[in-house]
């Protein structure tokens, strides 16, 4: 077994295990389905709305060579620079370049999944600078030097006590536990730092091709304090965000802001075409713009999962999977997690050693039923456990199904096994649930199904 | 080649294979509208008012329920008068703002010390401000949103920094919808868009510690709203 999926089934067990963790995330998670399910309401055709937003994001993808240059033909009209990466080290060298050009000391970071996927705070730290991250979820994340629970609410799992013991040890904040006085520590603490920050970094929500503008949804403030006071800002996006048009948000927006917090909008949607414009009291002198593949383009080769690139990382599909619910968000020890990060991690890291997550889903399908731009996740984690055993086919599978051929083409064999089946059975509860067992796997934690009293051939020839 | 082109080359290749339509089963059942579908979201996003007195109880009961506050003004003095009495009832000391001829009524009326954003400003100084009184591009019945750009609202940073954010707007920039909102961007700037355009929906907030609303996380944790 391969270090990921051991930490998988270790931690998987250690959190299903967890009763108050569970009830913690469960409770939050239903509060959030009772909103979300208020605002989908709210929507005049709902699932006219989804079919919509799947057309224009696959138009989006289909013409994605077109759009992506008309999107940095707009944006460089504007003065800003756009760079491309084919990795997550080209982007990392992108960023450095950039900072150590400006000679930068410190950064203020708004939240971007981008950025935790090429593992950029590391490589700034690494290199001496300064990365203070703004967003109040993503803040405590840091401090706590712990990576996202979930790609919306990333510290979604701490409680408030959690976070007084961590604020007053990190920030010497007293003992105070209420969650507004929390914030409003949080709020003083990083006031500073938008002030002093040399480099404004953020993720991106959307990307308008027609009017080459980047889109950020947010809360909190924190990503419009981040473009408005450093005197650089830079913004890091994968390939697939785009949307052809500007009115397109005004689907999305919404969509984005229902699916992900419950939101009938989010309190901040925020378009940015470019550096400060020459009548403009403020605003970044230089922006960059970092458009990122990092294997995006693998998944765009696979037509059959394509649409997996269409993902808006609502993390709609985390909050109603079973898995996600009951082994948290940590578990997967991936970027992305949930349906959506168990489909496309093995596209981003290698099909053998990431195959495990395509397993741990009960394929109820509440992930598909649930995406608002209908992505066809349970299906696609049918694919990959099917192309992983395609690829690799492992022995217990090709012995199973080369004695299933021999078995299957002797009739007196295959009359033979039920009887040898039930004779098993009967000597079975000698072993059951030991090590001795060879079916332990299963029947540590679940009971062996009873073989039927009759065959159908002896229900045949006795049926009268 | 440079990454551009390495990129560019990926994509092109990998969509030699065409992936079906949404909806689309290879059965030739599907029919797709040639029209983009976002120009019929009216047909499927939530509604909104038609009439104007309808558009404003909507913005109202929108901004209520977004913990904003929203006032409408019959003429340019029942707004002053209002004014003076959230100074008064929050005892601003220094205000900012910019210029335009709704703003500079308002600020000549508080008698305080005005900071204007248009000319540059010190960052320092505006973080000191009790409140951000800016224009707007249109406020939005549907959700409740205030839509501003750098432009209408004194650069990026007036509008989000100060505590108490304070928007006076005119009753010809009330819009139903968010399709109504985005032809209006396109009409008044075509090509020549500022360098920042927001949505703004309600005061600052995060749900990030145990998913409690608290008000005002970075951005102003009040936003008052009034229609002249």
């Amino acid at each position: 077994m391969s270090a990921p999926v051991q930490q998988f089934k270790s931690q998987a067990d250690v959190v299903s295990r967890d009763l108050r963790h569970r009830e913690f995330i469960q409770t939050a998670l239903n509060n959030y389905a009772v909103v979300r399910d208020k605002n989908r309401n709210a929507f005049r055709n709902y699932p006219a709305a989804r079919q919509a937003a799947a057309e224009t994001k696959w138009e989006a993808i289909h013409h994605l060579d077109r759009h992506l240059e008309q999107l940095a033909t707009r944006l460089e009209a504007r003065g800003t620079h756009v760079h491309w990466a084919s990795t997550g080290e080209q982007a990392r060298d992108i960023i450095l370049d950039i900072i150590r050009r400006k000679n930068a000391r410190s950064i203020i970071k708004s939240k971007a999944m981008t950025s935790e996927e090429i593992h950029l705070n590391e490589a700034l730290e690494r290199e001496g600078f300064e990365v203070v991250e703004s967003d109040l979820g993503e803040f405590i994340v840091q401090l706590r030097k712990e990576t996202p629970y979930h790609i919306v609410f990333p510290a979604m799992h701490l409680r408030r006590g959690e976070i007084r013991d961590l604020f007053n040890r990190e920030l010497n904040s007293g003992s105070t536990e209420d969650p507004e006085e929390l914030t409003m520590v949080a709020r003083r603490v990083l006031r500073q730092k938008y002030i002093q920050a040399d480099i404004g970094f953020t993720g991106a929500n959307f990307a308008i091709a027609e009017t080459g503008m980047i889109s950020i949804t947010e809360n909190e403030g924190n990503a419009r304090l981040t473009a408005a006071l450093p005197k650089t800002m830079v913004t890091l996006l994968g390939i697939e965000k785009v949307l052809p048009r500007l009115e397109d948000l005004a689907l999305f927006l919404p969509l984005l802001a229902t699916s992900g917090t419950g939101q009938p909008l989010t309190c901040y949607n925020t378009l940015y075409g470019g550096p400060r414009r020459p009548a403009e009291p403020d605003g970044p002198e230089e922006y960059h713009v970092v458009l990122l593949d990092n294997r995006r383009t693998q998944i765009l080769a696979n037509p059959e999962q394509r649409d997996a690139l269409h993902c808006i990382r609502c993390g709609a599909c985390l909050n109603v999977c079973p898995i996600f619910r009951n082994v948290g968000g940590h578990t997967y020890g991936t970027t992305y997690s949930g349906p959506i990060g168990s489909v496309i991690t093995p596209h981003l890291r290698g099909l053998q050693e990431w195959k495990h997550l395509s397993y741990s889903s009960s394929l109820c399908g509440a992930c598909t039923e649930t995406c608002p731009v209908k992505i066809d996740l349970a299906h696609h984690l049918l694919q990959n456990r099917r192309n992983a055993t395609q690829q690799k086919p492992s022995w217990p599978w090709k012995i199973g199904f080369k004695l299933m051929n021999f078995v299957f083409k002797r009739p007196a064999l295959y009359w033979f096994v039920p009887k040898l089946g039930r004779i098993g059975q009967a000597l079975h509860p000698i072993v059951k649930g030991t090590r001795l067992d060879p079916a332990y796997a299963w029947t540590r934690s679940r009971e062996t199904p009873r073989i039927a009293r009759q065959t159908f051939r002896e229900w045949w020839r006795g049926r009268g | 080649m440079s990454a551009k082109d390495d990129i560019l080359a990926r994509v092109r290749e990998a969509l030699r294979v065409p992936a079906p339509r949404p909806g689309d089963h290879g059965d030739g059942a599907t029919a797709h509208a040639d029209t983009p579908p976002s120009h019929k979201a009216r047909e499927y996003l939530p509604p909104a008012a038609e009439s104007f007195d309808e558009q404003v109880a909507q913005f109202s009961a929108n901004a209520t329920a977004l913990r904003a506050g929203f006032h409408v003004c019959n003429g340019q003095d029942e707004l002053l008068r209002r004014l003076t009495e959230l100074r008064d009832a929050e005892s601003w000391k220094r205000v900012a703002s910019h210029a335009s001829s709704l703003t500079d009524a308002a600020c000549a009326a508080l008698r305080l010390p005005v900071l204007k954003t248009d000319a540059g400003y010190d960052v320092h100084a505006l973080e000191t401000c009790d409140v951000g009184i800016t224009g707007c591009d249109a406020l939005v019945a549907q959700t409740g949103s205030v839509l501003v750009t750098t432009r209408s609202a004194g650069g990026r940073a007036l509008s989000i920094l100060p505590p108490h954010h304070v928007v006076l707007a005119r009753k010809d920039q009330l819009v139903r919808d968010l399709p109504a909102a985005f032809e209006l961007l396109k009409r008044n700037y075509g090509s020549d868009y500022p360098s920042m355009i927001s949505f703004i929906t309600g005061p600052s907030r995060t749900g990030d510690i145990e998913r409690i609303l608290v008000l005002g996380a970075h951005g102003p944790k009040r936003l008052t709203i009034f229609l002249v």
